[in-house]
């Protein structure tokens, strides 16, 4: 290819001056934030205590404790184990449930098409958004000192931390329907009530559903960890087989636990097409 | 009214309804049907999970009570008549809030720049060998399946009691999850330019630098960024386990019925946790526009 003239590069340099000469402030931008995004690395890991020698310690160990776990073997308790799977299983879809039941209400109270006023719809979000700022494994440790050690625990904990998210996830189906349905309802007489139980709730529970299946998929996995904090399951029985060292049954149960999270995203996957047909699920 | 309604023949009616009626009745049958058996789950899930209505409804008072207690000093009078006294400890729990920032950010870090190693390996349309997809796609999935705090609790036996167990932990997790979701970034990424950059006899490395890395550098990074505000959370009880942070102080406060400040340190929590979800939303609007956020 023969060279551009001399004349053409300054013309083009002419009419794009931001391509050409970008001011400093634009170059300059990304190796900035880059250096300040390393700085703050660098000044963590002092500040955290990394050290070269305590990783590598640590990563002996951990080679070694990984070694200890081969092959996973539950010994004799394999039987406590799935019981404790299936104790999680239940809290996951109890836990569910039990928020779904509570989020419905009160989604329709934070949804904008339904309550018009800022004044009953402002708090009832905020509510929400403050339970689901407090993490799951607090809630359990606050329904712990409530009702004792045990499942039960694990249970309130999750409707109570799920009923922040499914609140906010249903009010958000339930503002972005169609509102023709309901305009429909209203205009053959249909009172207020109607029109929710006509109009709107037939547009909104294929989205709901597929959502608690979600949250119960994922609840799954929240329900071994709060176990760890003693709200039952088989979180308990994985963070005391960790503290005592018994390494072979710590890999026997997180075989467990994955082969469970597995079979349940299968089962709810499944589920969730036949709800919403698979287009939705994108 | 005088508009006629056309009324069809009784006989094709009669037809029409049936099937109507039958139709209706099978979508009526699997309803109940699996109503049914969703009922007799939650049933057995409730004798599993050792459920009594009693306890709930006997300690249901004890709940609502709790945070009457927490939201009251030692004194008796409110907390909120006395922040000196309510936020005595503030000094401390700042700087264990700084640590929890920090380990999220540090575990953030990691954990995308591992996910960003692996992630052209995991995608569909640049693997250089199905194998190795294979593998690290079990690889991710594995990280991001265990949980965080199951991590947490390995490495505070193999590294020690301290924050680096749970930047570690939050690093693996961060992997798992940033990884799979780089990988679909760049399986919807246009090919057309990887065609051209290969075209002119660049090596597989190039080809990612050069064609498929300007197209998806923007999401990753609002990925990340959202991974940030997910961590800051998680940071927050790693200290259950004894892996650094608030939630250290939060568990004693707990467990040992500092009623004031467990309220104290909550109301930290969810503060900095608001904050950082309005900073990194700001944030990325900023970076990208509108159009990476879709």
């Amino acid at each position: 290819m023969s060279q551009m003239p001399r004349s053409g590069a300054d013309e083009l340099r002419a009419r794009y001056p931001d391509i050409f000469d970008r001011p400093a402030s634009s170059r300059l931008a990304v190796p900035a934030m880059l250096c300040l995004a390393f700085g703050i690395f660098a000044f963590g890991l002092v500040d955290l205590d990394f050290s070269p020698a305590r990783l590598a310690t640590g990563l002996g160990q951990l080679g070694w404790i990984t070694l200890m776990m081969l092959p996973p073997d539950p010994g004799a308790s394999l039987p406590l184990y799935l019981k404790a799977l299936g104790e999680t299983l239940s809290i996951a879809i109890l836990g569910t449930t039990l928020a779904t039941l509570l989020a419905l209400p009160v989604s329709l109270l934070a949804a904008r098409n339904i309550v018009r006023s800022n004044i009953v719809r402002f708090p009832v979000r905020r509510f929400l958004d403050s339970i689901r700022g407090i993490d799951m494994l607090i809630w359990a440790l606050v329904w712990i000192n409530v009702v004792g050690l045990g499942p039960f625990a694990g249970v309130l904990a999750i409707a109570v931390s799920d009923f922040g998210a499914l609140g906010k996830l249903f009010s958000e189906a339930i503002e972005a329907a169609d509102q023709k349905q309901v305009e429909g309802v209203r205009a053959s007489g249909g009172n207020a009530l109607h029109e929710i139980r006509f109009g709107l709730l037939p547009e909104v529970l294929p989205v709901v559903a597929g959502q608690v299946l979600y949250f119960i998929e994922s609840n799954t996995r929240s329900a071994t960890i709060i176990g760890i904090v003693g709200a039952g399951g088989i979180g308990l029985q994985l963070a005391e087989q960790i503290r005592v060292l018994e390494w072979q049954k710590v890999s026997f149960l997180i075989l467990m636990i994955l082969i469970a999270v597995a079979a349940i995203d299968w089962i709810s996957g499944k589920m969730r097409f036949a709800i919403i047909g698979r287009r939705a699920v994108a | 009214m005088t508009v006629a309604v056309s009324i069809l023949p009784t006989q094709q009616l009669a037809a029409l309804n049936d099937a109507y009626r039958k139709a209706i009745a099978r979508k009526r049958l699997r309803v109940a049907l699996a109503t049914l058996l969703f009922v007799a789950a939650l049933i057995v899930a409730a004798i599993g999970a050792e459920v009594n209505l009693r306890t709930l409804f006997t300690y249901f008072g004890n709940f609502v009570s709790y945070f009457d207690r927490i939201l009251k000093l030692d004194d008796g009078s409110r907390v909120w008549t006395n922040f000196g006294e309510w936020f005595w400890g503030w000094r401390k729990w700042l700087r264990f809030l700084g640590e929890t920032l920090l380990i999220s950010y540090v575990g953030t870090l990691i954990g995308s720049v591992f996910a960003f190693a692996l992630n052209f390996f995991a995608a569909e349309n640049t693997s250089p060998a199905p194998w190795l997809r294979f593998v690290v796609r079990r690889l991710l999935e594995f990280a991001r399946t265990v949980p965080g705090i199951v991590f947490a609790l390995i490495f505070v036996i193999a590294f020690g009691l301290g924050p680096m167990a749970g930047v570690l932990a939050i690093a693996i997790h961060s992997t798992g999850a940033l990884g799979k979701l780089f990988a679909e970034i760049v399986e919807n990424a246009d090919m057309k330019p990887v065609e051209g950059v290969r075209s002119t006899g660049a090596s597989w490395l190039s080809c990612m630098r050069f064609a498929v890395l300007p197209q998806v550098v923007a999401g990753y990074a609002s990925y990340a960024l959202l991974r940030f505000e997910i961590n800051v959370r998680e940071a927050s009880v790693m200290g259950f386990v004894g892996a650094g942070g608030i939630g250290q102080e939060l568990v004693v406060a707990i467990r040992k019925f500092y009623y004031s400040d467990v309220s104290a340190i909550l109301v930290m929590i969810v503060l900095t946790v608001f904050c950082i979800d309005i900073a990194t939303g700001w944030l990325r609007g900023r970076l990208f526009g509108r159009e990476a956020r879709t």
